[in-house]
């Protein structure tokens, strides 16, 4: 099995309103293989979306190592994160995943837009047709349920042929029967498309349903120090 | 909320050309922004189509007046000669008909402009002096093939200047864009200098003139003296003819025969010495009326006397056009008169007061431009706040800084584009709804196309004001911060 994510030794600490500042994590190794979908569970508070932000290059951190695919992204500018990013990464977030002011359809395309930067719209209409809202191409998000939102997010993360797809609770807002179809979505997409899924959670069940399940309180070092 | 349906159905029929397209591009991006805030976009669009159309209406409206009034300025004659005194009110007053009356000048001074022969034919027909027949006028070697008009001006009917003149004006005038068009009658003919039915009383009148004071051919009118609310001649005219529109200050004028115009009372100029043979003569003014006869007869009046004569200006066409110039020295150099150019009078006045009033009204609706613009940076700076999820989600998609900050300049250009384009539509449509009454007016022809040449820089110049609007948002959406904007 070729890694696909190797976290070493990472270091992020934000500055505190009241002055000093907090060390939020520190994990000195992280592994996720090629196609791998791993559950990483933590409490609320415990640094998992800023894990995610730094595997997304969204943010920097002070110490430590994130290589994907081969890759130090540490050494990239914030361009060449900027264009990492768009071509290796799918994203999908907890919440208000949607751009407003575009139907389901244009939300697919700009994440290809983005990405690629070819927007077929037949992968598009494909990758709606997957997530069960081929018939919502057209709709605006505010027309959609949330986790119908969140289908389209998925969707979207996958626009772009990403080669790794981090969800940041993808489920937290859904209903729990929407909750088990996201979450079904997620893994089937991935799976055909070979794409590794990390996801972080605080909800054990969900976690549970994926094959590597880890702990990110056993691999943060930052944890108890903090607390 | 008309406008937001408006905005929404504008936006969804684009909806289909965009799926067949392959690549979704930043401008269509911005106009999805743009539509989502349908009627926050709109009335920013809008206020900025107001800007441009009072800006393309100002330019306009001074073009039309620009227009008039050169194209006014020479109908024909290259000329004003008048009274010492400002050549700007010579010209108004001969040209446009316009202004404080003026001074005027000897008849013997017209005569100068006349040959020998026509000066001998004068005083033989008039009485004068003998020796006005011994020589040429000054002038004269200037006008050669040319022409000298008359005009004596300062009376009224209703408010309409009274011109009397000779038949020559209808004969030698041009008028239209080239300057090639004689005047024409919507009914009837120029006067005459004299016919059997109206004796030396016929009158032309000009289009508005016919129109406003419901006159026309048979018709009889009295000129008042003075202003438009003096007191009465009691010599009427009968008009003859009414002219068609010419779209020049003719139209607003009534034209007598300089003869009649003579006997009217008071215009004869007094002369301190009588000659002999005047006993002989009747008074100046009709006969006893109840011998009127039906058929006019030369000497049923006494014509006056070239000493009794003035006129107060003279349109004057050069043979040559080259011999103009030394023309105006040789006349300004004089001591009675002065020539004016009316085409350099009118320019000096245009660009004397004209221009700098045009230029007011300008800098003013600039202004309202830059409001306009302001409006827009207030409009897309109000919404960054609820923009910085949107801008933090693209960024996460793979959007660049400087991408999330070409849409916002983007959209601040569509805003001013459209503006720009749907302000030039307003202002061009409201000046082709008047676009006949400019014609009457002025007769200058505006249609949907006519533009004034400085409009060009209207779109180049809205577009940099919509980029200088666009900086803080768009510097405001360089600098949003991804992290926090989406764990929120
Ligand atoms: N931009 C930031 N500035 C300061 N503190 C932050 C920032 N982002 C996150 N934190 C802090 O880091 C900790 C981890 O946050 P987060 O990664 O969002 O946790 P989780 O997603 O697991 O709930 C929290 O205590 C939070 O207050
Ligand atoms: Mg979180």
């Amino acid at each position: 099995m070729k890694v696909m994510l190797q976290i070493t030794n990472l270091v992020k600490s934000f500055p505190q309103p009241e002055g000093g500042s907090i060390k939020v994590l520190d994990v000195p190794n992280l592994q996720v293989n090629e196609g791998e979908h791993v559950a990483l569970i933590g409490q609320s508070g415990g640094g998992k979306t800023t894990l995610l932000h730094l595997i997304a290059g969204l943010l920097t951190p002070d110490e430590g190592s994130i290589q994907i695919n081969g890759i130090e992204l540490t050494k990239l500018s914030e361009q060449g994160r900027d264009r990492f990013r768009a071509g290796t990464i799918g994203y999908v977030f907890q919440t208000f995943n949607l751009l407003p002011a575009f139907t389901a359809l244009e939300n697919v395309r700009l994440g290809m837009t983005f990405g690629s930067g070819v927007a077929e719209s037949e992968r598009a209409i494909d990758l709606l047709e997957r997530v069960g809202l081929g018939d919502r191409a057209h709709y605006r998000p505010r027309q959609l349920s949330v986790g119908q939102q969140q289908r389209v997010a998925i969707a979207r993360a996958m626009a772009g042929k990403p080669r790794i797809l981090l969800a940041d609770e993808p489920t937290a807002n859904v209903d729990p029967k929407s909750a088990e179809t996201v979450l079904e979505l997620i893994r089937e997409t991935c799976a055909e498309e070979k794409v590794a899924i990390l996801m972080v959670t605080h909800d054990l069940q969900i976690a549970s349903q994926f094959e590597r399940v880890d702990q990110l309180d056993e691999i943060n070092q930052a944890v108890e120090r903090s607390r | 909320m008309d406008s937001r349906k408006y905005g929404v159905i504008l936006c969804q029929s684009n909806i289909e050309q965009k799926v067949s397209k392959r690549t979704m591009n930043l401008i269509q991006i911005a106009w999805r922004n743009f539509c989502h805030r349908s009627l926050s976009s709109i009335l920013t669009t809008l206020s900025l189509a107001l800007g441009v159309g009072l800006v393309v209406l100002v330019l306009s409206i001074y073009g039309v007046i620009n227009e008039a009034f050169t194209r006014n300025a020479s109908v024909g004659y290259n000329l004003v000669v008048g009274p010492k005194g400002s050549p700007l009110q010579l010209t108004l007053n001969s040209v446009f008909y316009l202004s404080q009356p003026i001074e005027n000048l000897p008849y013997t001074e017209y005569m100068e402009f006349l040959s020998e022969a026509e000066r001998s034919e004068m005083v033989d027909r008039f009485g004068g002096d003998e020796e006005l027949k011994q020589r040429g006028g000054r002038y004269a070697p200037f006008i050669g093939d040319g022409f000298v008009i008359p005009l004596a001006l300062g009376d009224y009917f209703g408010e309409f200047r009274v011109v009397g003149t000779t038949p020559l004006f209808f004969e030698k005038l041009r008028h239209g864009p080239t300057l090639e068009q004689t005047f024409t009658f919507s009914s009837g003919r120029a006067f005459q200098d004299f016919s059997e039915e109206h004796s030396y009383f016929e009158a032309v009148v000009g289009s508005r003139v016919a129109k406003e004071m419901n006159v026309g051919v048979g018709d009889q009118f009295f000129p008042t003296h003075g202003d438009p609310t003096g007191h009465g001649h009691d010599l009427g005219f009968t008009i003859v003819g009414v002219m068609d529109p010419t779209g020049t200050p003719n139209d607003r004028a009534a034209f007598v025969n300089l003869e009649g115009f003579y006997l009217m009372d008071g215009h004869a100029k007094p002369i301190e010495e009588t000659t002999a043979d005047d006993s002989e003569k009747t008074p100046q003014g009709k006969l006893s009326p109840d011998l009127e006869p039906k058929v006019a007869k030369r000497d049923d009046y006494r014509l006056l006397s070239i000493p009794e004569r003035e006129v107060t200006s003279l349109l004057v066409r050069t043979g040559n056009i080259m011999f103009a110039p030394s023309m105006q020295n040789a006349i300004n150099e004089g001591i009675r008169s002065q020539a004016a150019a009316p085409v350099g009078e009118i320019n000096k006045l245009m660009g004397l007061i004209v221009g700098p009033l045009k230029n007011a009204m300008l800098m003013i609706t600039l202004i309202t431009c830059v409001v306009a613009a302001v409006g827009i940076l207030v409009s897309i700076y109000n919404s960054m706040n609820d923009r910085k999820r949107d801008i933090a989600v693209m960024r996460a998609l793979g959007a660049r800084r400087s991408t999330v900050t070409t849409i916002i300049i983007y959209e601040s250009l569509l805003v001013a584009t459209i503006g720009a384009i749907v302000g030039w539509i307003l202002a061009h449509a409201g000046i082709t709804a008047y676009s006949g009454t400019i014609e009457d007016q002025t007769g200058v022809q505006v249609g949907f196309f006519t533009t004034s040449g400085n409009e060009v820089w209207i779109l180049p110049l809205v577009i940099l004001l919509a980029l200088i609007a666009a900086l803080l948002p768009a510097w405001s959406a360089y600098r949003t911060d991804v992290g926090s904007n989406l764990s929120a």
